[in-house]
């Protein structure tokens, strides 16, 4: 069972290789980069090409860890308990399962993705410690024991918002995506728009690495941008004629507005245009 | 195995432990890197490396030790440990790749001992024309196994020669340069370092269940239900921040840009003002410092009391008659000296830190940061994440 990419996904060796090894050791693996590079898609692809459901825990600024487990909703049980409600009996009917358990009691190891986990609290990848660790937990309300049945590969994002604490590193594989070079970028786009012509991408790979390699820009556009803004130029049918129109007052790439998401990177360029139209 | 590249890693400042050293064992038992230099190169990025901003030093270290390894540097560092490992390493790789009558081949050829020498050297060598720049071509005519197929094309040392090529490379491409060292400040880190400075209070709609409150008063409701509600914690850190605008701040003005929008999304209770160089008996609250927006700092003084926190930003680089005797502002006549009003200030506010864009090794030479870090009692911090760590700290000591 390894990690080759799938027909939808290109994966650099080097990917492969962090994947399959966190695959085989069972170990977290985490993975930084660019926004647009492709981080959350991996566990999607990670889970179609092993043939493995996804389970997703997308984090939010107020995400606890405990969540991730179960929560135990007492004012639904209080209200029960006035409306002589049965159920009430039954802790365990007010325990609600979190992505973790849900993960942990499925029958074949799933993937399982922590989307951004930078989003949350600062303490919040350290009260995961144990339970990525071991693989289990306890519940207080119910005094069971949650063990894993199989280890769900676990996949985590995170965008650098906050330092991730060491201990918590050291469980993990880490593996920083950077942005693809020309030929992958090549292999990418071949891969989502397999009829493009040869011409066309050529003029628009090179439009994108020009505009990327443009300097004080606040925001870098990134591969799925570029995938975007592919998309937009195939339904506009704009030509690699049209892209290729360097000269004088064509500076701006057409349908920019997928590319640049920032006004002041769109001024910046504007004026660069301006600049050169009169240069 | 590897034992010395983990110790030349951890000399270089990657922190990696024992914990993750013990994951690669791990990972080399069970096969993951295959004999290839260039998988194994990749799993030990992944397992050793948890930090992008160390990928750079792994990459020079990686490049350094396995080079040193493969031919003996001429003056053994006192760091780079003895290279016994790369023997096996050969071994390996030697085993893999030859077939029996080659065996049989270089048996008569002197032995495996003598392949290995010379293979050690063609890999050195290939490096060093590598580094060169050059395309690294087979010597098969110098070579003694050229005749044999032996160079080391032919060997192909990592089953695919292209591959080979590039797996030198990866690693002394050193393409995680640009993400090494003191990486940028965006402002998201800053926020990060800010959020340090939070007290947290409950003020505004209530909108949270408070469940102590709840209990309490179901249980005065004679057991019926009664729920509480209580307003969300916001941070009530109130915030003064002078910045220093125009003349020897104008190379700082993007990253105090950054520092401001940081803050002013972070603190709810924030108040700016500006001042040129020092501040005197006037600031003001928009940067063009226009005689419109003046204030009297005495009466900024006298509005914000002293709970406030109190953060000046500025290089502090100014001339010292600025400083110290009255008159010597260059914007206007000042009736007392800079380092009067500075006292004042600070007297005002107990939790005051200075905030110096500069880099911190120049600040020993001007003479008038020398004598303001004195007057902050030392509570000076370069705008750096760690300086505003310290700074956010010392706030909240």
């Amino acid at each position: 069972m390894r990690f080759e990419g799938t027909d939808s996904f290109v994966a650099t060796e080097d990917l492969k290789v962090a994947v399959n090894a966190a695959v085989a050791l069972q170990r977290p693996l985490l993975i930084k980069g660019e926004p647009g590079t492709g981080k959350t898609v991996l566990a999607q692809e990670i889970s179609k090409a092993l043939g493995k459901p996804l389970i997703s825990w997308h984090v939010k600024s107020t995400t606890k860890a405990q969540q991730g487990l179960y929560e135990y909703d007492a004012v639904s049980r209080l209200r029960d308990s006035q409306l002589g409600d049965a159920r009430v009996h039954d802790i365990s009917n007010y325990i609600v399962k979190g992505k973790l358990w849900e993960a942990f009691e499925a029958e074949s190891a799933p993937v399982l993705l922590i989307d951004e986990i930078d989003k949350a609290d600062i303490e919040f990848p350290n009260d995961l410690l144990l339970e990525l660790d071991r693989m289990e937990f306890y519940v207080y309300e119910t005094r069971q024991v949650v063990k894993a049945k199989q280890r769900p590969i676990i996949v985590i994002t995170s965008n650098n918002e906050k330092e991730l604490p060491d201990a918590f590193l050291r469980r993990c594989f880490f593996h920083y995506i950077k942005f693809p070079d020309r030929e992958t970028m090549q292999r990418i786009v071949d891969v989502h728009y397999p009829g493009l012509s040869h011409l066309l991408l050529h003029e628009a790979l090179t439009s994108f690495f020009e505009l990327r390699d443009l300097p004080g820009l606040k925001k870098r556009p990134s591969t799925s941008e570029f995938l975007d803004w592919l998309k937009l130029l195939l339904a506009e049918d704009i030509g690699p004629e049209l892209l290729r129109e360097r000269n004088a007052a064509k500076l701006i790439p057409p349908l920019h507005g997928a590319l640049l998401k920032n006004e002041q990177d769109v001024h910046l360029f504007e004026r660069i245009a301006f600049l050169a139209r009169r240069g | 195995m590897f034992l010395a590249f983990f110790l030349a890693l951890r000399v270089a400042g990657v922190k990696a432990s024992l914990r993750e050293f013990l994951t690669l064992q791990e990972a080399m038992a069970q096969g993951l890197a295959g004999f290839d230099v260039e998988h194994f190169y990749y799993l030990a990025r992944v397992t050793l490396v948890k930090d992008e901003r160390f990928l750079d030093k792994f990459d020079a270290v990686f490049a350094e030790h396995f080079k040193g390894v493969l031919q003996p540097p001429a003056e053994a560092t006192g760091e780079v440990a003895p290279h016994d490992i790369p023997q096996e390493w050969l071994e390996k790789l030697a085993e893999k790749l030859l077939t029996e009558e080659e065996k049989a081949q270089i048996q008569s050829l002197g032995g495996f001992e003598k392949l290995m020498e010379t293979l050690r050297q063609r890999l050195a060598e290939q490096k060093e024309r590598h580094q060169g720049g050059n395309k690294w071509i087979g010597t098969a005519g110098t070579s003694p196994f050229g005749a044999y197929g032996y160079n080391p094309e032919g060997v192909r040392i990592g089953q695919q020669e292209s591959r080979h090529k590039s797996a030198v490379k990866v690693w002394d491409k050193r393409e995680f340069r640009n993400l090494a060292g003191d990486a940028e400040l965006g402002t998201r880190n800053m926020k990060v370092a800010l959020r340090r400075l939070r007290r947290f209070a409950r003020e505004g709609a209530a909108e949270e269940l408070d469940l102590t409150g709840t209990i309490r008063s179901t249980a005065r409701n004679a057991g019926y239900l009664d729920l509480q509600m209580v307003p969300e914690r916001h941070n009530a850190v109130k915030l003064l921040l002078l910045l220093d605008i125009g003349g020897s701040m104008d190379e700082y003005v993007h990253l105090c840009e950054q520092l401001f929008t940081a803050a002013s999304s972070e603190f709810k209770h924030l108040k700016h003002l500006y001042f040129h160089n020092c501040p005197y008996e006037t600031l003001w609250t928009d940067a063009r410092m226009r005689q419109a927006d003046a204030v009297s700092t005495t009466d900024v003084l006298h509005t914000y009391d002293h709970t406030w926190k109190l953060v000046i930003v500025g290089d502090a680089a100014m001339s010292p008659y600025e400083l110290i005797s009255a008159g010597g502002a260059i914007s206007s006549w000042n009736q007392e000296s800079g380092q009067v009003w500075l006292k004042r200030i600070l007297d005002a506010y107990p939790k005051a830190v200075w905030v110096n864009p500069a880099p911190e090794r120049l600040w020993n030479y001007t003479q008038t940061t020398r004598h303001i870090a004195e007057l902050m009692e030392r509570r000076m911090y370069g705008l750096t994440l760690e300086g505003l760590d310290q700074a956010m700290r010392r706030l909240m000591h």
